[in-house]
């Protein structure tokens, strides 16, 4: 009996100083830490790995040039795209820099800094089985296959823009991918370059039935709510850089050039 | 206040607790609870009438994948289980090969495999391939169970067979799998909650089973931690049906101990 009333009593301690500890913002705790937790997951160019098995993109770029900033090291936490904002929330990481296109649905559960990149999806179809469809219009039919990442804005506006189509969800784009080479699907719906990239790759049995993207969708960094100190230095950082040049030096370096090629072969 | 009702009151108080600190976990975590949300994923009343939810036609296709593949995974077992102990050499090790092959390879592995590779040769659907590869997998475990029910029977019996100058194959279909049947039928029932959670797994090749609803309604609204735990209780709730509906019946049809 002794021992449990200790037992007791130690156990209601905890839960007071569990109380107590102040709670401080997620800046301090990066700059005490001296580390900046980043998660992402891969998307060609945003983030993929080089030969070595090193991180490398346009995010990865950015990500590294912000921890720079704050003078603190960069940690990359590779998440699955379909559960990277659970991940956030439960404190797996800081911040998510993944190339996150800011939604409405999304702000209800994160908060957004402003915009530092745009980008907008464009499709890729099979020749054999999209024989001929030049617009999104004949995509939007019953029996049209639509394959596209799990948890992106590609499904999103996929359904948006085919709602009669039937939309198949894989976890990654390589699937989707394959999915479309083998013919079960007649389109795959990704953000751009992507889709133009997989044309080019496989010209034999792909091609972009429209030549530019058909959604514009703002990009920011998304960190956890109730943070209004570190989501205003994450804004003031955005405004700084754009003004000095780098995010539109590094997005055409990623996305209109195809130097980086010889790092990732 | 005696010594029990005092540790009554701890329990309570530990409970209460316990509680608590889910609680803080739950709501310092950042995440913004929303239960209420839940029940239109299973039933949703349009107009006055009544409407399949996403998940409710996700357990049907999960019954569906189940079903066939229970049906499968039993022809398998049997087949490969009977190889196992004939005198064929080349049976034999067929029966030996599969066992191993497929109980020591991840499961999603073999899914993928079966769908990116080997079904467009045929032009097999998502659906069946996920059928297939369920089956393949559960029945190298049927196969070991068909194979220890026919060891577990007596020696004496095939000696009293063979003695009565009847063949192998004769010795095996008339004698032998009959005793060998009780003995397995409540195992191989077991399979079938095994195939139950395991076809959740066939969400990586885009076949729309629970699971899969789940993920898509996930990337959707991301209530992610309420819709995993509603489904993960889903599927809790209907294997403890089963399992109760199968003891019953083992219990009629005296299979033996459970």
């Amino acid at each position: 009996m002794n021992f449990l009333k200790k037992f007791f009593l130690i156990l209601l301690l905890f839960s007071f100083a569990a109380n107590l500890s102040a709670s401080e913002g997620t800046l301090d705790k990066i700059l005490k830490r001296g580390v900046l937790k980043v998660g992402m997951s891969t998307f060609v160019p945003w983030a993929m790995y080089d030969k070595k098995g090193r991180l490398v993109g346009f995010e990865i770029d950015v990500a590294k040039r912000l921890a720079k900033d704050m003078g603190v090291k960069v940690q990359f936490v590779p998440t699955k795209w379909s559960g990277i904002i659970p991940a956030l929330l439960t404190g797996k990481f800081d911040i998510i820099i993944g190339g996150m296109s800011i939604t409405p649905q999304r702000a209800l559960k994160v908060n957004f800094s402003i915009p530092y990149d745009y980008s907008g999806m464009s499709i890729v179809a099979n020749k054999t089985k999209a024989k001929g469809f030049n617009s999104l219009k004949y995509f939007n039919k019953k029996g049209v296959i639509i394959a596209v990442r799990i948890g992106t804005t590609a499904e999103v506006a996929a359904k948006k823009y085919m709602p009669n189509a039937t939309i198949k969800l894989f976890d990654d784009e390589s699937q989707a991918i394959q999915e479309l080479l083998l013919g079960r699907a007649h389109a795959v719906v990704a953000s751009a370059p992507m889709p133009a990239f997989q044309a080019i790759k496989h010209s034999d049995r792909l091609f972009l039935p429209i030549k530019d993207t058909f959604t514009k969708e703002p990009i920011g960094f998304a960190i956890r709510k109730g943070d209004s100190d570190f989501l205003n230095f994450l804004n003031s950082w955005i405004t700084y850089v754009k003004a000095e040049g780098f995010l539109k030096e590094r997005k055409h370096y990623w996305f209109y050039t195809r130097d980086w090629e010889k790092l990732i072969k | 206040m005696g010594r029990k009702s005092i540790e009554l009151i701890l329990f309570i108080v530990l409970i209460f607790l316990l509680a608590f600190f889910l609680y803080k976990g739950a709501t310092s975590s950042g995440y913004n609870w929303q239960w209420f949300r839940i029940d239109e994923f299973f039933l949703k009343f349009d107009k006055g009438k009544l409407i399949l939810g996403p998940f409710l036609k996700g357990l049907l296709i999960t019954f569906q994948i189940s079903f066939l593949s229970f049906i499968l995974t039993n022809v398998l077992g049997f087949t490969f289980g009977i190889f196992r102990v004939l005198n064929s050499f080349v049976a034999r090790l067929l029966g030996y090969l599969y066992v191993e092959i497929f109980r020591n390879t991840p499961l999603i592995i073999q899914i993928l495999f079966f769908y990116f590779v080997i079904a467009p040769v045929f032009n097999i659907s998502g659906f069946w391939s996920a059928v297939i590869a369920l089956s393949l997998f559960e029945g190298a475990y049927a196969c070991e169970i068909v194979r220890a029910g026919i060891e577990s029977i007596d020696k004496g019996q095939w000696e009293a067979s063979f003695s009565l100058g009847l063949s192998k194959g004769n010795t095996i279909s008339y004698i032998i799998l009959p005793q060998a049947i009780k003995k397995v039928m409540l195992p191989l029932t077991n399979i079938f909650v095994s195939l139950i959670k395991d076809s959740a797994l066939v969400s990586v090749i885009a076949v729309y089973d629970l699971t899969m609803e789940a993920q898509k309604a996930i990337s959707e609204t991301f209530m992610t931690f309420e819709i995993w735990l509603t489904v993960a209780f889903t599927y809790f709730l209907i294997n403890v049906i089963i399992l109760i509906m199968l003891r019953l019946f083992s219990y009629k049809m005296r299979w033996g101990d459970v």
